[in-house]
């Protein structure tokens, strides 16, 4: 099964390399780790929140923004896209991964169509 | 199944029932395992019934009908998969053969299941415990897949006993068995480090069974009988799976040993009877054997845990022959064992109602009013019960009769309301209030 593991933070938590944070370091190893695991089928990883661009379309009028926004919350800092047996499996990934320390991940199974 | 038919049809349908009720849970637990799909199992597993009642009648009923069954039931579900592409891409990696049948299907399934003994049938409800009671199910949904897969109760029927309409119970167990398909939780035998790890996790969904059967938290009963024998029933299919795990067989035990004073528990009117007023003659001898010698040699063992444990304190209350009898010193000394393997706020005030009985009221009420200000006991009934019935045993009727009214405005079944309205009753026309603990 496919399963996206989405890396979440929290805009006020600390920034990645900061004291209480996960060391870069540690998401470089998680990395190499994941991807020698021969189960890595796609994935991403995204600047901060406050770089982005929201769009939304409704009747007549776009309406684009650019972050910073003011809300904090969480957000989507990176994913793999993984494919392993089972759920079993996908959570055993995510615990190992040093984004689970600070902020969460969330795992979601790809839809099948 | 059949309203009317021949002698033989008739006969079949008895047979089918049969092993319906005895053995719908191994053929289950089977196919769906090999299947890796709950609701594809059930599917095929009562298209090959109704096979069976056609095909039996007229040529016979074979050796070994389960096998036939599940041979019946496999080949069905492949033909299913062939023609289903989602399916197929998601089976794709199933480890099954379609049996080739040659000319005739059901004949050939005859003969194979001439050659497989009921041995060679795999029971797989281990794997099956566990799948229904993975941990990104919800607590509900758990409870009503094992009562639905495992106890091999229909929809209706546990609807029945959780006290909820058909419909929501169906759409319960449809959402649950969604959830295991897309969420991607496995099916198969756990592995020793699973077992160790999760079985915790499976004893507790059927602990949750039989202490809603138990105290029911709202509603008119105080004790439903059909939930606890199904909760026992699957406690004892536990140690039969996993026989050399202490804590399947400590659960087994104070199963066992709490529902041997059900009958006790509850006056003809059905309000309840404290322990040290219950009548001990009525307790059920023959739980209370089974329930002894299971906890006696748990309790000896190095992985007892928190189930062995509250098995050993329920041995300990069932072998006093009255409730002045109760080794209380060695009560408390378990629930201190119990508060540090499995710590919270329940097992606190059952170690400071303990304390009120090993060292005196002024040492039991100390305990309660630590507790006081906990979150978990704050509306927990109980509690407050407890915490009247220890002021008012050291004279303190005035407090008794706050507390008493606390308890009253916590969540409760009515019988104990009933009971605690009676205690009011008694308190303010200045009656003595009859001893009432545990």
């Amino acid at each position: 099964m496919k399963y996206v593991l989405l890396l979440m933070g929290n805009a006020g938590d600390a920034e990645c390399g900061a004291d209480e944070g996960p060391d870069p370091s540690e998401f470089m190893a998680f990395d190499e780790e994941i991807n020698a695991a021969g189960i890595v089928v796609g994935g991403f990883a995204l600047e901060g929140p406050e770089t982005g661009v929201r769009v939304s379309t409704r009747a007549t009028e776009t309406i684009v923004t650019s972050g910073p926004f003011a809300e904090g919350g969480e957000f989507v800092g990176g994913s793999y896209v993984i494919e392993v047996a089972d759920i079993d499996e996908a959570i055993a990934w995510a615990k190992k991964s040093p984004g689970s320390t600070l902020g969460h991940i969330e795992i979601r199974p790809l839809a099948d169509y | 199944m059949v309203s009317a038919g021949t002698a033989e049809q008739l006969a079949v349908a008895q047979i089918l029932r049969t092993i319906d009720a005895e053995d719908r849970g191994r053929l289950l637990a089977a196919l769906a395992t090999q299947l890796r799909d709950l609701d594809l199992a059930e599917d095929v597993l009562q298209e090959a019934m109704v096979r069976a009642l056609e095909t039996w009648a007229s040529r016979g009923v074979p050796h070994n009908p389960r096998a036939w069954l599940l041979t019946v039931a496999k080949n069905q579900a492949l033909d299913i998969i062939r023609s289903d592409a989602v399916k197929a891409r998601r089976l794709a990696s199933v480890p099954i053969e379609h049996q080739d049948t040659g000319g005739d299907h059901l004949d050939h399934a005859v003969r194979l299941g001439d050659e497989l003994s009921s041995v060679n049938i795999p029971d797989e409800r281990l794997g099956l415990f566990f799948t229904c009671s993975h941990s990104t199910l919800k607590e509900r949904e758990k409870i009503a897949l094992i009562m639905r897969f495992l106890a091999g109760l229909s929809t209706v029927e546990v609807a029945a006993a959780f006290l909820v309409d058909t419909r929501t119970m169906q759409q319960r167990i449809v959402r649950a068995k969604k959830r295991i398909t897309t969420t991607g939780i496995p099916f198969g035998r756990p592995s020793t480090e699973q077992l160790r790890e999760r079985l915790p996790g499976v004893l507790r969904v059927v602990y949750l069974i039989f202490t809603q059967g138990y105290t029911p938290t709202t509603g008119s009963a105080h004790s439903r009988t059909d939930l606890q024998e199904e909760a026992i029933a699957l406690a004892r299919l536990l140690v039969t799976l996993v026989p050399h795990e202490t804590e399947a067989r400590g659960l087994l035990s104070l199963l066992l040993l709490t529902a041997s004073r059900a009958q006790a528990r509850t006056d003809s009117a059905g309000v309840p009877v404290s322990l040290a007023e219950q009548d001990r003659r009525s307790w059920d001898s023959q739980l209370i054997a089974e329930g002894l010698s299971l906890a006696l040699t748990a309790a000896g063992e190095t992985e007892a845990g928190p189930y062995t444990v509250q098995a050993t304190i329920a041995a300990l209350h069932a072998e006093a022959a009255t409730y002045s009898e109760t080794d209380w010193e060695q009560i408390l000394v378990l629930y201190g064992i119990l508060s540090r393997l499995e710590p919270g706020p329940v097992v606190s005030l059952n170690r400071a109602v303990a304390m009120g009985k090993a060292k005196g009221p002024e040492a039991g009420l100390n305990a309660l009013e630590e507790l006081a200000a906990h979150p978990g006991l704050e509306d927990y009934r109980p509690f407050h019960i407890a915490h009247a019935l220890t002021l008012n045993e050291l004279g303190m009727p005035e407090q008794a009769g706050r507390a008493f009214r606390k308890a009253l405005g916590c969540l409760g079944n009515d019988a104990e309301s009933d009971y605690i309205e009676t205690q009011i009753r008694d308190l303010l026309s200045g009656k003595a209030l009859k001893r009432r603990s545990g």
